[in-house]
C-alpha cells in the first residue's frame, strides 16, 4: 500500500479527568471514503475536532502526507487542505448560497486593498472566476436556482448540500463531514451518498465521514474504523465490520 | 380590585417618595450654614398631583388599556414602502441626494448652519468608520474614540512642533490611527463581545489619560491651541497670511469675509465624508468585506474554512481606526485647538448611539442618526442639561419602537446572474 494521506497514532484527548480519546489509530488512505462510527459518546467528533485543529491533542501525532500537523490552529490546517462540515450546519445564514461560497474562497482571490478600491483588471477577473467556480459547485449539488437565496432560507437538506460545496470551495484534499445525513430523508441521503461518491471519483478527494446510518456508511465506505468510549475497537471492509463481534456488542450490549 | 388598588396607593407613594426629597426639597446657603427649605408650593402641588395622576392611572391601567386596544389605530407604514426604504439601490439614490443637499447647503445657508453641517459631517465620518468595526465585523468597541484622538493630537503636534500643514498630516494621521488600532487590537482581538467591549473602553481612557498627563508633550489638560487652518493649494483662509503665503481673498482679489473660511472647512469635511463612503461601499464588496460579515455570523465556520480570524479583525479594527485618525485631525484643524477633555468616553457612547440608531451595516441610517444626534442638542440649548436624559429616552423609545434601527439596510448581496 501507498503512504496514507492521513496518519493518526496514538492520539489522545484529555478533558480534565476525562479521557475522550484514548489512543486512536487511523490510516487514510488517498481518494477513498473512510467512515469512523462508534455509539453516541464514542468521541468521533472530539478526533475530529482535534484533526482539524478545533482542539489541540493531549498527545499523538497527525501526519498529512508524512508532515506532522497536531497542534495547529485551524485555519492553518485548513490551508493545507483538510476542511469539514459541522454536526449542527454551520452556514452564514444572512448571506446568499453564493456568497457562501464566494467567502470560501477568500483565500484564492484577489485581497489586495488598493486593487479591490480601484477595481483593476486582475481584481475583476479574479472575482470573474470566483464567480465561475461558485457557479460550478451550485450547479454540481443542484442549487445552481437557489443561488440568491439566503442561505438560512433554505431547506435543511440543502443547507447540508450547500456546507459541502462550500467545503470544495477550499480546493481541499481531505474533506471529513461530521454526521452529513443527520435529519436528511431518505431520499436527499441517496443524493449525498452520490454526492460523496462524486467528491471521490471525480474530484479525487478524500472523504472522512462520521455517521450513524448504517446503510450509508456500508454501502459507500472504502474502509470503516470504530471506536468505543474513546478507544479505537475494530477496523477493516465493511463486511468485516459488519460481521465483528465486538462491533455488535458495543452497539447492542452484551446479550 | 382590592390589588389593583393596593398597587395603585404604592405606585403613589412611590411617586411622592422619590419626587419630594429630589425635586420638594431645597438646600440654600444661609450666611455659612446649610438649611433645607421647601420648594415652591407650586412644584409641591405638581408633585402631589403626579402622585395622584399615577395612582388614578394604575388604578385605571387595564380598562385604559382595553379601550386602546379598541381605539381605531393609525395605519402603520406599509412593509412594502419599508421593504423599499432598505434596499440597497433606493439608499444609494436617497445618499445621492442628500449629497447634492449637502453640496448646496453652504451657499444657502447661515454661517451658523453651515458650522453645525461640519460638525456633523465629522460625526458622519466617525459613524461609518465605527460602523465597519461594531456593524460590519461585529466587535463592539467602546474605546474609538481614543482613535479619534490619536488622529487630532497627531495633527496637532506635527503642526505645533514641526509646523507640517493640514494636508500632509491626514495621511499620517491616518495612518497613525491605524497603527494604534493595529498595537492595540493584535492583543485584544482574541476576546470576544463584553471581554471585548470592556477591554477597548479601556484603551479609550489610556489614551486619553496619557494625553492629559504626558504635559511636556502634549500640554497636559490645557491641550495645544493655535493650529493652523486647511489651506487651499497654500491659500489661507485668515486674514492675514504667514510668512511667505498668500490668502485667499487676495489672490481672487475678493474682500475678506470670515464666512468663506467656514465653509472652505465645511467643504473639506464633505470631501473626507465622501471619500470615506466611496472607499467603505467598495470595502463591502470587496473579499475582505464578505469575510467580515462572515466572521460576524460564524467564527468557527471561518476558521474551517482556512480564514485567519485574527487577520480578519484585525483589518477590521485597523481600516475603522484609520477614519477615526482622519476624522481626528480634521477636528483639530476646524476646532484649532485640543484638549484631552474632547476624547472622553461619551463621545464614543454618542458614535455607538449613531451607529445603533442609524442602523447598523446602513450607511444612510448612520447619516440620519449623526444629523439628529447632533442637531437635536444644537437645537433644544435650552434644554442642554437634560441632554442625556433626552439620549437615553430616545435609545429607549428606539429600542422599542425600531431595534434594527432609523433606516437598516439589505445587505447588497452578490447576484448570480444566469
Amino acid at each position: 500500500m501507498s503512504q496514507p494521506i492521513l496518519e493518526v497514532s496514538g492520539l489522545c484527548m484529555r478533558f480534565g479527568g476525562l479521557l475522550a480519546v484514548n489512543n486512536v489509530a487511523l490510516q487514510v488512505q488517498e481518494k477513498q471514503v473512510v467512515s469512523m462510527i462508534g455509539p453516541n459518546g464514542a468521541g468521533k467528533t472530539t478526533v475530529f475536532n482535534c484533526l482539524t485543529g478545533f482542539y489541540k491533542p493531549t498527545a499523538g501525532s497527525i501526519l498529512l502526507d508524512g508532515v506532522a500537523i497536531q497542534g495547529l490552529p485551524g485555519h492553518q490546517i485548513a490551508r493545507k487542505g483538510v476542511v469539514r462540515t459541522f454536526q449542527n450546519v454551520r452556514l452564514f445564514k444572512d448571506m446568499t448560497a453564493v456568497e457562501n461560497l464566494l467567502v470560501a474562497q477568500h483565500r484564492h482571490l484577489n485581497t489586495n486593498f488598493l486593487a479591490g478600491l480601484f477595481k483593476t483588471p486582475n481584481f475583476r477577473k479574479s472575482e470573474r472566476e470566483a464567480m465561475a467556480f461558485a457557479t460550478y459547485w451550485l450547479d454540481q449539488v443542484n442549487l445552481s436556482e437557489f443561488a440568491n437565496r439566503p442561505a438560512g432560507t433554505l431547506a435543511y437538506g440543502q443547507q447540508r448540500r450547500l456546507e459541502i460545496a462550500r467545503c470544495m470551495m477550499t480546493r481541499p484534499r481531505i474533506i471529513m463531514l461530521d454526521e452529513p445525513a443527520a435529519g436528511l430523508n431518505p431520499r436527499e441521503t441517496d443524493d449525498l451518498k452520490a454526492l460523496i461518491g462524486l467528491l471521490r471519483d471525480q474530484h479525487n478527494v478524500t472523504v472522512l465521514l462520521i455517521e450513524h446510518d448504517m446503510k450509508l456508511v456500508m454501502s459507500i465506505s472504502d474502509h470503516i474504523f470504530v471506536i468505543n468510549q474513546g478507544a479505537p475497537l475494530a477496523e477493516g471492509s465493511p463486511l468485516q465490520i459488519r460481521d465483528n463481534p465486538d462491533v455488535i456488542k458495543a452497539y447492542l450490549g452484551e446479550a | 380590585m382590592s390589588r389593583s388598588l393596593k398597587t395603585a396607593f404604592f405606585s403613589a407613594l412611590l411617586v411622592l417618595a422619590v419626587a419630594y426629597p429630589v425635586l420638594g426639597l431645597k438646600l440654600t446657603t444661609v450666611g455659612i450654614k446649610l438649611e433645607v427649605h421647601n420648594a415652591s408650593p407650586t412644584l409641591l402641588w405638581t408633585i402631589a398631583g403626579c402622585a395622584l395622576l399615577m395612582f388614578v392611572w394604575q388604578l385605571l391601567r387595564q380598562r385604559i388599556g382595553a379601550a386602546w386596544d379598541a381605539a381605531p389605530k393609525l395605519p402603520r407604514v406599509p412593509s412594502q414602502a419599508s421593504d423599499f426604504l432598505t434596499l440597497p439601490s433606493t439608499q444609494r439614490w436617497i445618499v445621492l441626494g442628500l449629497v447634492m443637499v449637502a453640496l448646496a447647503w453652504p451657499f444657502f445657508g447661515s454661517r451658523g448652519a453651515v458650522d453645525i453641517a461640519t460638525l456633523i459631517l465629522i460625526y458622519i465620518m466617525l459613524g461609518l468608520g465605527l460602523n465597519i468595526v461594531v456593524g460590519l465585523a461585529g466587535l463592539l468597541d467602546l474605546g474609538y474614540v481614543g482613535f479619534y484622538a490619536v488622529g487630532a493630537y497627531t495633527y496637532a503636534l506635527l503642526s505645533h512642533y514641526y509646523g507640517l500643514g493640514f494636508w500632509v498630516c491626514l495621511p499620517l494621521a491616518g495612518l497613525m490611527a491605524a497603527f494604534f488600532g493595529f498595537i492595540l487590537g493584535f492583543p485584544v482581538l482574541r476576546l470576544r463581545g463584553d471581554y471585548l467591549a470592556i477591554v477597548t473602553l479601556g484603551f479609550g481612557e489610556i489614551i486619553r489619560l496619557l494625553l492629559r498627563n504626558m504635559t511636556w508633550l502634549t500640554g497636559g489638560p490645557n491641550g495645544i491651541s493655535s493650529i493652523d487652518k486647511p489651506t487651499l493649494f497654500g491659500l489661507s483662509f485668515e486674514r492675514k497670511a504667514a510668512e511667505g503665503m498668500q490668502t485667499f481673498h487676495e489672490y481672487f482679489g475678493m474682500a475678506y469675509n470670515s464666512v468663506n473660511k467656514v465653509v472652505f472647512l465645511y467643504l473639506v469635511a464633505l470631501l473626507l465624508v465622501l471619500l470615506t463612503l466611496f472607499v467603505i461601499n467598495r470595502l463591502l464588496r470587496m473579499p475582505i468585506g464578505r469575510a467580515w460579515e462572515a466572521l460576524r455570523e460564524d467564527e468557527i465556520a471561518c476558521r474551517a474554512l482556512g480564514m485567519n480570524p485574527t487577520i480578519i479583525k484585525l483589518s477590521a479594527f485597523t481600516l475603522g481606526a484609520t477614519f477615526a485618525g482622519f476624522a481626528g485631525s480634521f477636528f483639530a484643524a476646524r476646532q484649532g485647538l485640543v484638549t484631552p477633555e474632547s476624547f472622553t468616553f461619551i463621545e464614543s457612547a454618542i458614535i455607538l448611539a449613531i451607529v445603533v440608531l442609524g442602523g447598523m451595516g446602513s450607511q444612510l441610517g448612520i447619516m440620519l442618526a449623526a444629523i439628529v444626534m447632533i442637531l437635536l442638542p444644537e437645537l433644544m440649548r435650552e434644554f442642554s442639561e437634560y441632554r442625556m436624559l433626552m439620549f437615553g429616552a430616545l435609545m429607549v423609545l428606539m429600542m422599542i419602537w425600531r431595534p434594527q434601527g432609523l433606516l437598516p439596510m439589505q445587505r447588497p448581496h452578490l447576484e448570480l446572474k444566469p
